[in-house]
């Protein structure tokens, strides 16, 4: 898993609650069997017009979000089906890091497994945040992982929660399974008991 | 005297399955049976191919094919090259890496959700995970069961293990009873109405009280079914002597089936096990629900209108039900019977299973789909369409004016052919109502297998209790 230990970018907005995975990735690209390349095809339906161009009106395609790669939307993002292409998606088009004021449970797990990093604020962090983005072209956020904090080049510095586990694998990298097969000895034995009742 | 503290039937389980425990970090949990399909696991078999893994526990997961099949022409290759490879790709890992699967040619195929329990895999305390968020399906029969991504699939493969955050608990207590044509599908829309899509998240749900007990096994699994639409990622219901009647005799049944009963009897929360979110509810209250909305939570009573986004006061609902009034191009006040449909879905992991069905013959018997509208029934496997065959209800369907097709998750997600075009508008038994989820531009209500039978009929919303 790629790490995440500080990033500095522009910031995108979403200025809606529940985004939902089949948003992020529609379901005609879950056929793919490949892990990589969806970033073409995030937010595809509201991204593009049936006909195959670009819509304006959608936030992502303002000329000002071109090079964003920390993306603020709203309440319960990522909500629905356990798709992890939602993820895949966001990564491969650039994102580092979403921010919302809460996370549906799958897509949180599957952001940690992919080294995209889910922030979860207050309602008026997130409300501030959007606030600058309408007010500042370019406005950048610096989300420090390390340090547990979100910041601007201005007066934002708001501190943010995860668990310990989590961080530390998203400062290193580290690979689940791997870690998980370090305890082969445990599920031996747990299988052992399985067996003896 | 921790050890005898009164347990909830979810503490049972987790406590039961915990591999390992560091403090500070997640639980190991031990899975006792793993369900894949061909979308979401490709990319997992993949992944262990690279990283030079095995399965290590292949007789605990079982495959199927069921997202992305066509439900028609099963004589005839898969049209879609890229579906057929999807499909392929299941067949050829599961052939390596030595899983049980049950393909297109089988008569035991069908949706995952719906498969597990008619085979009796699904089991009381098991843990359950499968790559899709309806595997709180299996809740039904007091498995803790959950939806996963790909990774997770990965490393359940990899080490039948996953590493889980133990999840709060969440009592929903329904008192007293349904009213006739009131349906487990009307009683957990109405609760996601209650609590919201993201009421549910970070616990796990367990359904109680007098209207859940009375409840089927079938209607029960349509209740943990939609957990997850109210952000719940498990729902479980206790088990008792419907449970063990719905598995005695099952092909994955435990051989010594009295020794498993006595055991399951053990897993009901204990008397004063404490939750730590209650809400109750009087199952009187519950009428015919009706999404109007792009999020399940956006529901009303059959018997109501659609709601005014003005008159709500927190700001983030307003604004989604304004963008959900313009995706469903409906008008704030309009009746939900004046709601005019031109599509009917009845299948899904939702309610695709034989008492749906019947539940749907039952409205439609000697009676006609209306001209305006194109129905369609997809029973949830291979077994429920043969069963329903020999009931002849696929007469009563076919005679109606309904397809009769073959088990997949269809037009559900509308991977396969089954879609809606833009504008159609869908009565549909599913689980989700999100934008375009039945195909681009397409408009989905979610309603009970009775009420969509009684939409197909009339052409547009009708409360079934007045049927």
């Amino acid at each position: 898993m790629q790490s995440f230990v500080k990033h500095t970018g522009v910031v995108a907005a979403m200025d809606r609650s529940n985004v939902d995975t089949d948003q992020i990735i529609p379901k005609q690209f879950l056929k793919r069997i490949e892990r990589t390349g969806f970033g073409e095809f995030l937010f595809f339906d509201w991204r593009f017009h049936p006909d195959g161009t670009t819509n304006e009106d959608f936030e992502l395609n303002r000329p000002r979000f071109k090079d964003a790669s920390i993306l603020v939307a709203r309440e319960n993002f990522g909500n629905g089906s356990s798709r992890e292409h939602a993820v895949w998606a966001l990564d491969d088009y650039g994102f580092r890091c979403v921010i919302a004021e809460s996370f549906a449970d799958i897509f949180y797990n599957n952001c940690s497994k992919n080294g995209v990093l889910p922030v979860v604020l207050s309602k008026d962090a997130v409300n501030r945040i959007h606030q600058s983005v309408a007010a500042e072209e370019g406005y950048q956020l610096t989300v420090d992982l390390e340090k547990l904090t979100v910041s601007d080049s201005d007066s934002l510095s708001e501190t943010f929660e995860i668990d310990s586990f989590r961080r530390q694998c998203f400062l290193e990298g580290l690979d689940h399974i791997a870690l998980t097969l370090q305890h082969a000895d445990k599920i031996d034995a747990y299988e052992q008991s399985l067996k003896s009742v | 005297m921790i050890a005898s503290a009164p347990r909830t039937m979810f503490e049972k389980i987790w406590d039961q399955h915990v591999v390992h425990q560091e403090p500070q970090k997640q639980t190991m949990l031990y899975i006792d049976l793993h369900l894949i399909h061909e979308v979401t696991s490709p990319q997992a078999f993949e992944g262990l191919r690279l990283a030079g893994r095995k399965v290590r526990r292949p007789e605990r997961t079982v495959a199927t094919e069921d997202h992305n099949v066509p439900t028609s022409d099963r004589h005839l290759p898969i049209a879609d090259p890229i579906s057929r490879q999807q499909i392929q790709t299941l067949r050829n890992n599961c052939k390596e890496f030595g899983i049980r699967l049950y393909d297109l040619d089988n008569v035991k195929q069908g949706i995952v959700h719906v498969i597990g329990p008619e085979l009796g895999l699904t089991q009381p305390g098991m843990t359950i995970v499968c790559g899709d968020s309806h595997t709180a399906t299996h809740g039904a029969f007091g498995s803790l069961a959950v939806g996963i991504g790909t990774s997770e699939v990965e490393h359940v493969l990899a080490t039948q293990t996953l590493l889980q955050t133990r999840p709060k608990t969440f009592e929903a207590r329904f008192n007293g009873t349904l009213a006739p044509g009131v349906t487990s599908k009307d009683l957990i829309l109405y609760l996601i109405g209650e609590i919201g899509t993201a009421g549910g998240t970070g616990y796990v749900l367990e359904y109680t009280g007098s209207a859940i007990e009375a409840l089927s096994m079938e209607q029960r699994m349509t209740i943990c079914n939609m957990s997850i639409e109210g952000g719940a990622r498990a729902g479980m219901i206790a088990p008792d002597q419907k449970t063990f009647d719905y598995l005695r005799g099952r092909e994955f049944a435990p051989k010594d089936f009295e020794a498993a009963v006595a055991n399951w009897k053990t897993l009901s929360s204990d008397d004063g096990a404490k939750y730590d979110r209650v809400e109750i509810f009087d199952a009187a209250d519950i009428a015919p629900q009706v999404t109007w909305g792009t999020n399940p939570g956006q529901v009303a009573r059959v018997d109501s209108n659609v709601p005014d986004p003005a008159a709500m006061s927190d700001a983030s609902e307003r604004k989604s039900a304004e963008l959900a009034l313009e995706y469903m191009q409906l008008k704030a006040g309009q009746s939900i019977e004046s709601i005019e449909i031109n599509r009917v879905f009845i299948g899904s992991c939702t309610n695709s299973r034989i008492e749906d069905l019947r539940e749907a013959a039952a409205v439609v018997k000697g009676k006609k789909v209306a001209d305006s509208v194109h129905g369609m029934v997809v029973p949830g496997s291979g077994v429920v369409k043969k069963q329903a065959e020999e009931e002849g209800l696929d007469a009563i369907f076919q005679e109606a004016g309904f397809e009769w097709r073959d088990a997949g998750c269809s037009m559900c997600l509308a991977m396969n052919p089954d879609k809606l075009e833009p504008g159609q508008r869908c009565a549909s038994t599913s689980n989700r109502n999100f934008e375009g989820r039945q195909g681009r531009g397409g408009l989905t209500h979610l309603v009970s297998p009775a009420m969509a039978a009684a939409a197909a009929v009339k052409g547009h919303f009708v409360d079934i209790r007045n049927w």
